[in-house]
Parts: structure tokens; sequence; C-alpha cells
């Protein structure tokens, strides 16, 4: 059951990814990316991590592919792309060596990690049907705001910053100055 | 692995056959309740907005033109299914199933009845076991009904772009905005909801609200309540917020090009999504299937078992708001669209966000044994701060957008 669930999902990832790059239209680009999304959330659901699968869902593909959308049908970019045309020389060379490395990596940090993972997993509950149903929850929870509370602080700092940021990028100036 | 996908005590132990069918014959229940509670929806929408507008409303099929919506679906069902030149096919033909299919998901959480008094907790017993009357009751569950409202989007967004033409386009843009900005205030309000009740599944939030004074909208004090009926009346693109189709602005909006039964779904989804956030809010606020209940004295239905009362406390229940919907639909105007978006970011968002800072510092507060008048008059001290600070940025901006010469 559980190896159906893994290679079901698998497909709608690697489709679902495969159509992001192929797909010449914005939206049917955008489109797969949501696919690949509802892959991987399945998968976390396959893992019994229901709560990460339930954000995966409402922040990538409800909150950010939906921006997306937003920005392609907003800006009128929803025509295809021609691909002959190369906006900055040599991108696309460093773009497949920065994948090959990615790939690299990732690999690399599987195997050196995967020992730890298995250890790091023998203490945690999983949610059990009518007795403990939110222990998911509970164990994030705990290492998100005591353990890891530092790193969650400044990540939303990050991201405040970044608001702040971009509102001032995209402000018209009028020379007076601010208020 | 069965039991990771629904925390429901029929799944338990192995896999047979009786189990598989009571879940097969729940599944079946539940879509055809909700297309049945669609179509009376339908019926008594358009009769209790006649009676508001002194009009007689349909009468002509069946008894009290009960029929008159399975007449229409009827209709549209033989109508051209047209798909116009510009359109891009695909994605034009599957957005109406993105919306109609996200609601009957969201629907399968709502417990739909059941025996919720003293120790029985919700629990029935049919062919032998044990079950819940609702469909699925996964231990993120409320999260479930955020995630499933979010995809719902995608059908609105995507039929308006996918059309082909400019007014459909501009009413999806619209509706994504409203929905994404308003979806972060019903989510604030869930929140307050699930500290409250400590759990975050359906059943677990209906077993809390055991009495009239631990019903959620007593025990969060009223305002989440608030928040979340407002927003979710955004995320319904019902009036006042239905400036997703603003006839006057945008023709018929997001669905102009639709004809036929893709039409119809979009219909069916918008009705349906109101009988299932109806349903959602008497299950997160008003203790869903429970009997009314003060103290240890329940009002209880003579004669009918305590399992179906629970059914029948829920569709009482549900009625009552599905009426303050067609009522607001009948006397309220329709919000400007700066208005919306002002209302649901300055005011839904930050009056959210406090009012869960406040219910979060009492529970922090009797946790610690902390002094509860104390704590009360420094978090609303801290609250006062906080609006004078966002006040003061709204002055400070609107004087700079004054300055720059923009129009709001």
């Amino acid at each position: 059951m559980e190896l159906f669930v893994f290679v079901c999902a698998s497909v709608m990832v690697l489709v679902g990814a495969l159509g992001v790059i192929f797909r010449k239209h914005p939206v049917h680009a955008a489109l797969s990316l949501v696919l690949t999304l509802f892959g991987i959330a399945v998968l976390f659901v396959s893992q019994s991590a229901e709560f990460l699968a339930a954000v995966q869902v409402i922040v990538y593909a409800g909150a950010i592919v939906i921006l997306f959308l937003f920005v392609i049908m907003l800006l009128g970019v929803d025509r295809a792309e021609d691909l002959k045309i190369e906006p900055l020389t040599g991108q696309r060379w460093i773009a497949g060596v920065v994948g090959i490395g990615m790939v690299g990596l990732l690999t690399a940090a599987v195997v050196s990690g995967s020992d730890a993972l298995r250890l790091r997993g023998a203490g945690i509950a999983s949610p059990v049907a009518g007795e403990n149903a939110d222990a998911n929850i509970q164990q994030l929870a705990n290492s998100i705001f005591s353990d890891y509370v530092f790193a969650f602080e400044i990540t939303s700092v990050l991201l405040v910053v970044a608001v702040v940021g971009t509102v001032l990028l995209a402000r018209r100036r009028t020379g007076k100055g601010i208020a | 692995m069965i039991s990771l996908l629904a925390i429901d005590p029929v799944l338990k132990g192995d896999l047979l056959w009786t189990p598989l069918l009571i879940v097969v014959l729940k599944v079946l229940a539940v879509f055809v309740t909700g297309l049945v509670a669609t179509m009376l929806m339908v019926w008594f929408e358009r009769k209790v907005v006649a009676g508001m507008g002194n009009r007689i409303g349909p009468n002509k099929a069946g008894p009290f033109g009960l029929l008159q919506t399975l007449a229409d679906g009827i209709k549209l069902f033989f109508k051209e299914d047209l798909v116009p030149d510009r359109a891009d096919p695909f994605v034009f033909k599957i957005a109406p199933f993105l919306a109609f299919v996200p609601e009957f998901l969201s629907f399968s959480i709502i417990p739909l009845g059941g025996d919720f008094r003293g120790e029985n907790g919700g629990l029935v017993t049919w062919f032998g076991h044990t079950t819940r009357v609702q469909l699925a009751d996964p231990s993120i569950g409320v999260l479930f009904t955020l995630a499933i409202s979010a995809i719902a989007v995608y059908g609105i967004m995507l039929a308006g772009w996918s059309s082909g033409s400019k007014y459909p386009l501009l009413g999806s843009v619209r509706a994504s905005a409203q929905m994404v900005s308003y979806e972060a205030a019903l989510g604030l309000s869930l929140a307050a909801v699930i500290l409250v009740s400590k759990t975050m599944s359906t059943s677990g939030i209906v077993i809390a609200q055991s009495s009239l004074g631990n019903w959620n909208v007593v025990a969060t004090g009223v305002v989440p309540f608030i928040i979340f009926f407002i927003a979710a009346t955004a995320e319904l693109n019902r009036p006042p917020f239905d400036l997703v189709e603003a006839e006057q602005e945008l023709v018929g909006g997001f669905n102009t090009e639709y004809s036929s039964i893709r039409f119809s779904l979009f219909y069916l989804a918008e009705f349906m999504n109101t009988v299932t956030m109806s349903a959602l809010m008497v299950t997160l606020f008003f203790g869903g299937p429970q009997p009314i209940a003060f103290g240890s004295t329940v009002l209880d239905i003579p004669l009918i078992p305590n399992a179906i009362e629970g059914t029948l406390w829920l569709f009482l229940k549900t009625l009552v708001f599905l009426y303050i919907y067609v009522w607001l639909r009948a006397t309220l105007p329709r919000f400007r669209y700066d208005q919306l978006m002002d209302f649901g970011w300055k005011i839904l968002i930050p009056s959210s966000l406090g009012w869960f800072m406040l219910l979060a510092a009492q529970r922090l507060g009797r946790n610690e044994g902390w002094n509860t008048i104390v704590v009360t008059g420094a978090s609303v001290l801290v609250l006062i701060v906080c609006y004078a600070l966002l006040q003061r940025s709204f002055t400070v901006s609107s004087k700079q957008r004054e300055a720059e010469g923009s129009m709001f």
C-alpha cells in the first residue's frame, strides 16, 4: 500500500516537474507546478506528516502559485514564449551547470544524512486513531517554539525585511522624500 | 497506513468488507446530501429573496416551486456547450470541476450527526462497527478546510483567464485577490477556535462544546466568530462581497463565457459552498450536532433517538445561517473594490490577530497561575499601543500617497 502511494505520488511530482520545464505557456507551467506540490503533499501524508501536507497545500498551492498566476495574468505575459531568444547570454549553460551541481549536493546530503534521519525518527510518535491524533502538530510546535525558536524568529524577521524592501523598491519616487 | 488517511475508529485493524461498505455508503450519503442541500438552497434563496422583495418567486414546478432548480438544471444540461475561439480549451474545460470538487471535499469533514452527549463523543454503531457520522475525521481537521478553500480559488481564477476575454479576466483577478486576502483573516480567526478547543479535528471541536457556555462563540468571545463570518462571506463571493460577478461593471464576471453544464457547475459550486461554510460555522462556533444545553439541562427533542437528533440540530442551526446569507443578499449593497481591500487588510486581519494574542495571553496566564486582571490589563495595553502605531502608519502612508497625487 505504501509503495503504491509512493509510486503514484512520485509520478505526479515528476510529471508536474517536467511540465514546469517543458510547457511553453507560463500558465500551464504554473499549473504543472501545482501538480508537483500536490504530489509532495501526498508524500507528506503517507509519511504521517499531515500538518506539513496541509501547510504545503495552503501556502504553496494556495498562496504562492496563485500569486504567480496573478502576476502572469496582470502583466499579460500569458503568451507562449519564443525560446530562441536568450535574454542573458550564457544563462542556459550556467543554469545547467548549477542544476547538476544541485543534484550532486542533494544526493550527497541524502547519502551522508540517511543515518541521522533514521536515528532522529526513533523517538517521534505518530498519530494513532482515537488516542492522540494531534501528536504530530504538538511535536512540530515544540521544536519550532522551543528548540529552534531563534531560527524561526530570524526567518520571520527576514520575511518582514523582504516585504519592507519590496515596498521601498516598488514605490514611485517624486523627489519629496519620506514625509 | 489506512489509519493515517482518516483517524476514524471504523478503519482500525484489518481491512474488512463491512467497514469498506460503510465508508462507501458515507461517501454516497455525503455526495447526495450535498447535491440535495444545494438544490434546496437555490430554491430557498429565490423564495426568501422574492418574499423580501414582495414577489412570489418560483411557484410552478412542483409543490411551492420546489422542483424549479431541478428543471433549471435539466434545461442547462441540454443547452449547447460552447468553447470560445480564443479560449484555452484544456483549462477552460477543467476549471468548472476545479471549482466544484473542493466544495464537496470540504463537506466531508463536517460531523453530520451522532450523539455527542456525555461519554458518547459522537460515536455511533453501524452493522457492529463503531464509527462517526462524518466521512473523514483527519487530525488536521479544520486546516483541511483551509487547504481546500485555497484550492477553490483556482477554479474561478482559471475560468476567468482561460475564457480569453477581458471581463472574465478582470472578474477572476478580483476574485483571486479577494479570496487570498480574506483567507488570512479566516485562518487567524480559526486559530482562536483551535486555541480554545485544543484540537484541530472537527469532531474534537464539537465534543468540546458540550453546553451553551462552552460553545466556541462564547468561549472565544464573539469577535473571532464575527470575523470568521465576514471573511467566509468574502470567501464565498456572496453579497455584499460579490465583486467577482458585479454585473454592472463586468457583464457577468468570471463565468461570462460559460454556458450549459459547465455554467451550472459553477452555480452549483457557489451554493454548495454556501451550505458547507454555514455548516462549518455551526461546527466551529455553535456546537455542530450538539443539542442546546444550559449547564446540565439539555433541550431534548422528544421521541427522536439522540443520534438522529444530532443531525436535526445541525440542520436547524445551519438553516439559521443560510437564512442570514440570503438576508444579507437582499439587504446590503455591494462594496467598492478599495473598500473591500481596506476592510480586509486594515480591519479584519489586525483585529483577528490582536484578539488571538489576547486569548493566548489569557491561556498562558491561566496555565502559569498569574493574576487574570493584570494579564488582561497588560495585554489590552499592548493592543492599544499596537493599534495606535497602526493608525499612525495609516495616516502617514495616506499623506504620502496624497503628496504623490494618488486618488486613494
